[in-house]
Parts: C-alpha cells; sequence; structure tokens
C-alpha cells in the first residue's frame, strides 16, 4: 500500500521561501549585518518554564539538546566581539504543534550592537515593509504601525493594570470577554491568556502591531526597563492577530540573568517539569561581559504565511512533523 | 475511568463536560512563544446538541465519556416511544420523543439506522444518509407558481413533508437525502 503521506505539502510556498530566505540574506548583507551558524544541538538547554526542548542522544551516551533559538550561541559570539550578526536556524520546541505551530521551524535572529529595543523594533518593522514589497504577489501589512506598551493595552482594552491586578481581576477580565477558561493558571499565565486570546484577536487584522515593555516577570532575557518601572525592555511583533517577532533591549547583568534561570528552574521543578541541563558556558559568557545591544528573532514560517496569505503553517512547510 | 489531555483532544473525541457527553468538533493549539499554551476546543453537546466554545490550560486532562454508535433496525413506534432492535443480539432500546428530535421524520420501519448509546443508554439516532419513501399526500399534476423554482411539497409516508418536483404524483416513492432534507430522485 501507498502511504501517500510521502507528498511534500508546500508546493506552491516552495520558490516563495527560496526568494523570501534570499531576500532577507539581501537585507542584512546591505547593512553590513555578518551571517552566522552556530550549534543545533547544545549540551544544555534554557530553563524557561514555557518551551521545552527536544532530547537528543547517541547510542554512546551522548546526549544534547536541540536548540529551541540560537540565542545562547550567539550571544557568545558577541561576548566574543563578532558585532552585528544574523542568522537563519531550524529551531525546535517540544509539544507545539497546531494550525501555527511546528515543532521545527525557522528563526530568524539578529542582533545589533548599541541598539536598544525602540531602535531595533524600528528596523524590525523596515524589514517587514521592504520585504513584503518586494514581489507584487506578497501581501503588505497596511501602513501605519500601532505601537504601545504592554501595560497601555492592557489599560486601555481591559481596564486592567497587568503589574498590580491579581488572579482574580484576570478572571474577570476574560469572563467579561466571554473566555470560558478550564485549569489552574499562575498570573502570568492568565496575562498569556487575556493577551493571546483576547486582545491580539482584536489587533487590526492587515496591520502591524508593536507591543513593548512587558512586565518584569515576563522578561525572560530582557533588561529592566528604566522608563517604566516594574517592566522590562521586551517587545513583539504582530500582523494582525499572528505574533511574528519577540525581542530584547539585551539583558546584560549576569547576577539579573543568574537570579531569573533560578526562579525558572524552581518554577519548572514546582510544575514537576524536567529540568534540562543548564548550559554549561552561557553563563560563563555572561560573566564576560555581553556588549550593550538589541536582539530579535523572526518566526519565518509565519511570516511566509502573511506574505502568501494562508492560514496554516502546514501550507509553508512541506514535510511538517506527522509526515517528517 | 479513562482521561485524556488536551493533546489528545482530536474531532471526533468524546469527553464529559459539565455532566453532558460532548464530542470535539476542532481543536486549536494557541501558545504565546514565551508563554503559557492553551487549547482552544469547540464542542457539540451530544444530548442538547447545542456547540459551545471552551478554553483548556495545555494539559488538563478531561474524563472520557462512555459514548458508543451501534447499528440497530427501527422496529415501530407505540406513540409514546420509539423502539430500536440491535440484530445480531435481538437486543431492543426505546427512545423518547425528545431524544429523537427531527430524526423520527425520517424512520421508516425495517430501516437500520445508528443508535448512540451513552453509559448504554439512547442518546441520539442518526437516519441514513438516503431513505425511500411514499408520498402519502401531494397536489396532483402542474399546479401553482412555476415560478417557486418548479416544486410542491410532498408528505411523506413517516410524515416529513418535503419539496419534491410537479411531476411526481401521489403513490410515488421518491428517495430523499436525510442531512439536507432534500428531494434526490423517484424510485
Amino acid at each position: 500500500m501507498t502511504d501517500l503521506n510521502w507528498r511534500p505539502g508546500a508546493a506552491a510556498a516552495r520558490a516563495h521561501r527560496a526568494r523570501l530566505n534570499a531576500e532577507l540574506r539581501a537585507f542584512f548583507a546591505a547593512l553590513g549585518v555578518l551571517e552566522v551558524e552556530t550549534p543545533l544541538l547544545s549540551a544544555g538547554a534554557p530553563q524557561d518554564p514555557a518551551i521545552e526542548s527536544w532530547r537528543a542522544s547517541a547510542p554512546d551516551g551522548a546526549s544534547g539538546y536541540l536548540q529551541t533559538s540560537p540565542e545562547y550561541p550567539m550571544k557568545r559570539l558577541l561576548a566574543d566581539g563578532a558585532g552585528d550578526i544574523y542568522q537563519l536556524a531550524k529551531v525546535f520546541r517540544g509539544a507545539e504543534q497546531g494550525r501555527r505551530h511546528n515543532p521545527e521551524f525557522t528563526l530568524l535572529e539578529w542582533y545589533r550592537v548599541g541598539y536598544d529595543h525602540h531602535r531595533l523594533m524600528d528596523e524590525l518593522v523596515e524589514l517587514v515593509h521592504t520585504v513584503a514589497a518586494l514581489d507584487p504577489r506578497w501581501h503588505r501589512p497596511g501602513g501605519g504601525v500601532r505601537r504601545l506598551s504592554y501595560c497601555d493595552l492592557f489599560r486601555e482594552a481591559l481596564d486592567l493594570d497587568p503589574l498590580s491586578c491579581t488572579i482574580d481581576d484576570c478572571a474577570a477580565a476574560a469572563a467579561d470577554a466571554g473566555l470560558d477558561l478550564t485549569g489552574r493558571l499562575g498570573r502570568d499565565a492568565w496575562l498569556d491568556a487575556l493577551m493571546s486570546l483576547v486582545l491580539a484577536p482584536r489587533f487590526p487584522s492587515d496591520r502591524l502591531t508593536l507591543v513593548f515593555d512587558y512586565p518584569e516577570s515576563q522578561a525572560v532575557l530582557a533588561r529592566p526597563s528604566e522608563s517604566s518601572p516594574g517592566c522590562a525592555s521586551r517587545f513583539e511583533l504582530y500582523w494582525g492577530d499572528l505574533e511574528l517577532a519577540n525581542g530584547f533591549h539585551e539583558l546584560t547583568d549576569p547576577e539579573i540573568f543568574l537570579a531569573r534561570r533560578n526562579r525558572d528552574r524552581a518554577r519548572r521543578a514546582s510544575e514537576g517539569q524536567e529540568c534540562p541541563e543548564v548550559d554549561p558556558f552561557f553563563a560563563a559568557a555572561m560573566l564576560s561581559g555581553l556588549p550593550d545591544c538589541a536582539g530579535v528573532a523572526l518566526g519565518v514560517d509565519r511570516l511566509l504565511m502573511r506574505l502568501l496569505g494562508t492560514q496554516d503553517i502546514g501550507t509553508v512547510i512541506d514535510f511538517p512533523w506527522g509526515r517528517a | 475511568m479513562a482521561t485524556y489531555s488536551t493533546s489528545e483532544f482530536r474531532g471526533g473525541l468524546k469527553i464529559l463536560l459539565d455532566g453532558d457527553p460532548q464530542v470535539v468538533v476542532e481543536n486549536e493549539f494557541v501558545k504565546p512563544g514565551k508563554g503559557q499554551a492553551f487549547s482552544r476546543v469547540r464542542l457539540r453537546n451530544l444530548r442538547t446538541g447545542r456547540v459551545l466554545e471552551k478554553t483548556f490550560k495545555s494539559g488538563e486532562t478531561v474524563e472520557a465519556a462512555d459514548v458508543m454508535d451501534t447499528d440497530m433496525q427501527y422496529l415501530y413506534t407505540d406513540g409514546e416511544f420509539w423502539h430500536f432492535m440491535v440484530p445480531s443480539s435481538f437486543e431492543q432500546y426505546a427512545m423518547s420523543q425528545a431524544a429523537l428530535g427531527g430524526s423520527a421524520q425520517w424512520l421508516k420501519e425495517q430501516d437500520v439506522c445508528v443508535v448512540t448509546l451513552w453509559n448504554g443508554e439512547p442518546l441520539s439516532v442518526t437516519p441514513p444518509n438516503f431513505v425511500e419513501l411514499k408520498i402519502v399526500q401531494c397536489d396532483p399534476g402542474v399546479r401553482g407558481d412555476t415560478a417557486q423554482g418548479g416544486t410542491k411539497p410532498a408528505t411523506l409516508e413517516t410524515g416529513a413533508v418535503v419539496k419534491v418536483p410537479l411531476f411526481v404524483e401521489e403513490g410515488e416513492t421518491v428517495k430523499v437525502d436525510t442531512r439536507s432534507g432534500e428531494y434526490v430522485s423517484r424510485v
């Protein structure tokens, strides 16, 4: 019997992906940003409570993790003085599959030395607009970018202060919005629910939205904000309701990094999640000194979905998980 | 007791929620890149037919509903209950009008239907996709307004009323699609 799943599923998008990759490389070549390559397979992994690493092992007993993003090794390059760099990298995330998720996907990640997150947001928007204008068959985001802080977004749309609200306040706001939610959630998970299920679906469908200065509890590797107390210099880009990119004015303080890493590990342990091995080299690179820089990672598959006006990530990946 | 995690939610999965058996119509995975994952699920209540949307934190588990589809032959109605039989075991089940809903109008004695059982009790019945039924009443020949698409109402032996072409006569048997309630052909 022939299993028809052998066939690739994204023939219509194939040439578009090739062109998009070439145009992204041309964009950075023109800016003098250097393309780099870092390992897909590493001895350790990040401890983010909401990101699961794939473990890989060999018959000789060697084991490691497939990267969830190239962030750690790229920052080691930065700490070594590599300057402005970018990478088109395959990344892997466990337990992420759906219309907008494939466990293996492509990230475009880049770092600019001396930039803060606002300057990098400008460049990110320029990149999307520039690339979208290159092929007349591609959709372009409508003019103008909605750009607002995480706190303003929650205050304006939900009359909720994300820095001081309680779990009950979040639950009430969700119920008001018609969200019927099952499961015990912590405060940040409630904020995620409101962001992904209530607020993002209301973003203008054909336009870009930039949200910046996330609560410190969701800082990841963004530095604490100087202008917005209680916030971190993190941002996200949406095209319509689709999350396309996440970036930081990068945290350079190694003490804060170690404190957050310990907090994340404790959170994983308390939720009964496995803690991956700690990356043995990244903390040392942080201690040696990361230059002042900003970095962002953009989902290339999702950008391609928006350029082509498709709704399912399977339309842009020939062999998605399940058929890979 | 069998349970399912949100990652197992697929169209057609039957779960027990709020005391009622429900079937998963659609499950959408929603997750911010750095945040909590959710399953946004559309469910149809198998008892009431109502469709609702619920969101689960990823990894939540729900109880499986003991729901089973069984082929049964429709035997007869005594006016209050409709009686069905499993051909292989001769086991009989009775259903009320309320449980049958709109399916009652397509049931002809001897026809084989799919009866959905929940904890061993009939929950609903799905008639065959196509049934052949005799017209017991319709106006003769070509009469009425042809602007109505050239059809006229006909009452079938089970009580159902369907639109048939003008040339179809009382006493003839017609084939009907029970999913749309539309006339297919003369038999």
